[in-house]
């Protein structure tokens, strides 16, 4: 079953005014999110993520089209004690104490009041917050606060954990430790769903990444499958006891050729020449030292499609 | 209904830690001592000055508390964005607004309850009198600031702070000024001056209705019927900001 299923999702904004036009920040957005894996939502800031979260968890209405979680309808409220939720840049009730907080939240969904003290100490562990634990929340740095805040999506044990943008203003030891902790529901089975525009982040750890451009989706799949789609960029030759002087037909067909000394580095755009050229090296007496494809990394990609597509 | 509870029991310990609340009380305390000085330098009055002012102490400071703690229970929530993850769980934005009504609800009973045992403290300390008609006027000021704080939630479903402030303190003043405005409309010459008026004194609260202070002062009873009918009034009136609260607040983005 699907933990996630987004089908033709569309948000617009009416204007305020009547000679204002209408915004649409989602445009036929669909995606589907298989229980039990981690998903990447990546894309530019305003690129529409956030916008997807908060209609799935009911705090926006969608101007269009259907969205289910965990097989109820996102509106279903019962559902919600299924899931876990940090949204970006949280700021929490400051009043309170680490340990209060995540009982209030413990509380609210619905778990009993032993359970809540178990999985205070087991998540502060986890969050790397324990010595805090009688702490204000005013008194939190902003790395202790997304820490907190992952700790409050996790404190009900949910299937499903929505995360916008876990990772921002965290250094990158709290980066390692919020993908470790990723990671580790996982594990568990859990299914987790992720916005982030830090490539880095979802090549390391996401099984499926979606990107979104200006309420579009302009890709989604395997991050290998992605990858793959796209043909080889260039090929970057390396050969020693050659000239490339006295290799015409090989600088014409290459997009550069560099020499230092003896060894001669060529980079052609792309595959279709690559025997010809191997040939010409072979025949000129050239000892082969590299051949190196270079395909579109998920960054190329993201680039490419953000920029053009849209 | 465990929600509600939960959401209650946090803006009833958010209003308690945050220090304006102490130091409004402390000004009630201080003008109901108050009043016992300036009751001495009256002849004949002095029980007189001490109710009035002593009721109207604790009637400023619950008001006060009703809008200005009443517009922040909804409007912090949602520039603060702490409603994201409170919405996200298993909890309807009835059960929110109405758990966010009762906290301070719950706040308010405490504090007007210290306040008028500390009135009521002053009056046995100074020799004087403790009439039953206090009792009715404390009785009235709750239901009165029950109301406010209907109103200051009603405003701040839908604006800013500020403008959720300025709304609620502009029923206030009117709610306090609506036999005038039927006054003025009958004597008004203008169809539309007088059809504008007269709606408006029907539909803004008549918040006199429970301001019986200066007959309470008196020692004056006042009648159980008109009692139960004016609080009747105020809860139903409050009870309507609070539906009207929740049909708005169930149709708003965030």
């Amino acid at each position: 079953m699907d933990a996630i299923v987004v089908d033709r999702l569309t948000k617009t904004y009416k204007p305020a005014w009547p000679w204002e036009k209408p915004v649409t920040v989602l445009s036929n957005v669909s995606l589907s999110v298989t229980q039990g894996e981690i998903f990447g939502f990546l894309g530019h800031n305003g690129a529409g993520k956030t916008t997807t979260m908060k209609i799935l968890l009911g705090l926006l209405r969608s101007t269009s089209g259907r969205v289910e979680l965990l097989g109820s309808l996102a509106d279903n409220v019962a559902v919600r004690s299924r899931i876990g939720y940090l949204p970006e840049s949280p700021y929490f009730y400051d009043y309170l104490t680490a340990e209060e907080f995540l009982c209030f939240y413990g509380k609210l969904a619905g778990l009993a009041r032993e359970t809540i003290q178990k999985r205070i100490a087991e998540l502060l562990e986890r969050v790397s917050l324990t010595e805090a634990r009688h702490m204000q929340l005013r008194k939190f740095s902003k790395g202790m606060l997304q820490r907190i805040g992952l700790a409050q999506a996790l404190v009900h044990d949910p299937e499903l954990v929505i995360l916008d943008e876990p990772m921002s203003g965290l250094d990158p030891i709290g980066r390692k430790e919020v993908r470790d902790i990723i990671l580790g529901l996982r594990d568990q089975g859990k299914t987790v769903f992720f916005s982030t525009h830090i490539i880095s982040d979802v090549e390391m750890i996401c099984d499926r990444v979606g990107i979104l451009a200006r309420g579009k989706m302009l890709a989604l799949g395997r991050i290998e499958d992605l990858v793959k789609k796209h043909a080889v960029r260039s090929v970057e030759i390396v050969c020693d006891g050659v000239v490339s002087s006295d290799l015409p037909d090989v600088k014409r067909l290459a997009t550069r050729v560099l020499q230092r000394g003896d060894r001669c580095l060529i980079i052609l755009p792309g595959q279709n020449h690559l025997e010809q050229v191997l040939a010409v090296l072979r025949q000129a007496g050239g000892n082969l030292v590299s051949v190196i494809p270079h395909k579109d990394s998920l960054e190329d990609i993201f680039l490419e499609q953000t920029n053009r597509k849209v | 209904m465990r929600s509600l509870v939960v959401v209650a029991g946090n803006t009833f310990r958010e209003t308690i830690r945050d220090k304006i609340l102490y130091n409004l009380v402390l000004f009630a305390i201080l003008l109901i001592g108050a009043s016992v000085l300036l009751g001495t330098l009256t002849i004949g009055e002095q029980s007189r000055i001490v109710n009035d002012l002593g009721l109207a102490a604790i009637n400023l400071v619950a008001v006060i508390i009703a809008i200005f703690v009443g517009i922040g229970l909804v409007t912090k929530e949602i520039e603060r964005r702490t409603i994201y993850t409170i919405l996200a769980r298993p909890i309807t934005r009835v059960q929110f607004i109405l758990g966010k009504y009762l906290g301070l609800g719950f706040i308010v009973v405490v504090n007007i309850a210290i306040m008028f045992a500390m009135f009521l403290a002053t009056i046995w300390l100074s020799g004087n009198a403790i009439h039953g008609s206090l009792f009715q006027a404390v009785e009235l000021i709750l239901v009165e600031t029950l109301l406010v704080m209907a109103i200051a939630l009603f405003f701040s479903t839908f604006s800013s702070s500020i403008l959720s402030a300025t709304m609620t303190l502009g029923l206030y003043v009117i709610g306090h000024l609506t036999s005038d405005l039927k006054g003025i409309a009958e004597k008004s010459q203008n169809q539309l001056t007088e059809a504008v008026l007269t709606a408006l004194y029907y539909v803004c609260p008549n918040l006199e209705l429970l301001n019986v202070k200066g007959q309470a002062a008196s020692g004056v009873l006042v009648e159980m019927g008109y009692q139960v009918t004016a609080t009747a009034y105020g809860l139903l009136y409050a009870g309507l900001l609070l539906t009207g609260a929740c049909l708005i607040f169930q149709r708003r983005d965030f």
